[in-house]
């Protein structure tokens, strides 16, 4: 029972980019399309659940002077994983996410679970931990991406889905774009979280 | 590529924070004050020249030569850790006055993805020695101006009536968004 509320706690409760503000470059620079959300979220999701792994088992080992170079060098090589393998077999997707694959590395979400968590509590615990982040990223980026897709493109996923004489506005899938959603949908969860408050 | 031509398109057109996207955390993170708004910019500045200069020379006398490009990522992440730890323990010795001014926002900067950034975009785009630095001071000072102008503006943003869901990050973020479209106007320039 705790180990799936350490899974779904990342989903909503402890969101790492609407509710910690981490991960941010990512979630702006990809969301532009559904399709890199995903890309970009497995990606993440891989890492984490890996690095999540490799630290808890490491923790007793690791002196806790030098853990941060530790975490980042174990974290760098399942990046560079990710990297060759959606190089090879996503060319695509690798060409769209570009310079932002490599850059998984100072994701602040995965070097933050490291610290926060996988150091702290054993392998069973990460492993759920590292997967519920990794949905929870996955999902704040999808969310971001679904409005700049929908009203930048008119389409979701590729497929038209606005009637034929929609005008798409093209700034939600420019920069300022990326911006104004994520700023309207934290204040969007903000109004929603209110009620429970009080 | 001319310097000036370098420096607009660094500064301007392909600003780090509103069009690539990178540094997003302290530019959330450490724009509340001006000062500290300051601090981090010149940090950074100084953090991304010296990162573009020392991963330039990596790449070129030591990955390419030997093959181990694929170990590229983290060959820079780790230089740019340690560079950061040594410029830290160099500052507080040698200049204790920048280091107080500068200390905390130090080992922040490791995980600021602008630096991780500048070093792969400088070989991404294949810039020569002279270029890679210039185009890290470049976009260095892209970045401060940026951070300041939003520092500026979250000040004054303190005595406006904004609803209550809104406050802090979210009205942050349009505000961002409002800079990124003024940004926009840049988009396209051929010098």
């Amino acid at each position: 029972m705790s180990l799936i509320k350490e899974m779904t706690k990342g989903f909503f409760k402890e969101n790492p980019v609407f509710v910690m503000a981490l991960g941010l470059c990512p979630a702006l620079a990809v969301s532009s399309s559904i399709e890199n959300a995903i890309g970009m979220g497995g990606a993440a999701t891989f890492v984490l659940l890996c690095s999540n792994i490799l630290i808890s088992l490491l923790k007793n080992l690791i002196p806790s002077k030098i853990r941060i170079p530790c975490y980042i060098v174990v974290i760098a090589s399942f990046v560079t994983i990710v990297d060759m393998t959606m190089n090879a077999y996503l060319f695509e997707l690798h060409k769209n996410l570009g310079i932002f694959i490599p850059l998984i590395v100072v994701n602040c979400v995965i070097l933050g679970r490291a610290e926060a968590f996988a150091g702290r509590n054993n392998v069973v615990k990460s492993i759920f931990d590292g997967i519920g982040m990794g949905i929870g990223f996955t999902l704040a980026l999808v969310a971001v991406a679904f409005f700049r897709e929908l009203l930048g493109a008119g389409q979701l996923l590729g497929v038209n889905v606005m009637p034929a004489n929609y005008q798409p506005i093209l700034i939600a899938i420019l920069a300022p774009g990326a911006f104004l959603t994520l700023g309207l949908l934290l204040g969007l969860m903000n109004l929603l979280k209110k009620p429970e408050a009080d | 590529m001319g310097i000036f031509t370098l420096a607009i398109s660094a500064i301007f057109i392909n600003n780090f924070v509103l069009t690539r996207f990178l540094g997003l955390c302290p530019y959330i993170g450490v724009s509340k004050k001006l000062d500290s708004a300051i601090g981090m910019g010149m940090a950074v500045i100084f953090v991304m020249t010296m990162a573009s200069t020392i991963t330039w020379l990596i790449q070129n006398y030591i990955l390419n030569p030997f093959d181990l490009v694929y170990l590229q990522t983290i060959a820079f992440i780790l230089t740019i850790a340690t560079l950061v730890q040594f410029v830290e323990m160099v500052i507080q010795k040698m200049a204790p006055a920048l280091y107080k001014a500068l200390g905390v926002f130090l080992p922040l900067i490791t995980t600021n993805c602008a630096v991780l950034g500048v070093s792969i975009i400088n070989i991404n785009e294949q810039l020569s020695f002279v270029e890679s630095i210039l185009h890290g001071v470049f976009a260095g000072i892209g970045f401060t101006i940026v951070l300041i102008i939003m520092a500026g503006l979250r000040e004054n943003l303190e005595k406006a009536p904004v609803p209550d869901s809104m406050k802090g990050l979210p009205i942050s973020f349009v505000l961002a968004g409002l800079m990124a479209m003024a940004f926009l106007g840049f988009a396209g320039f051929q010098i």
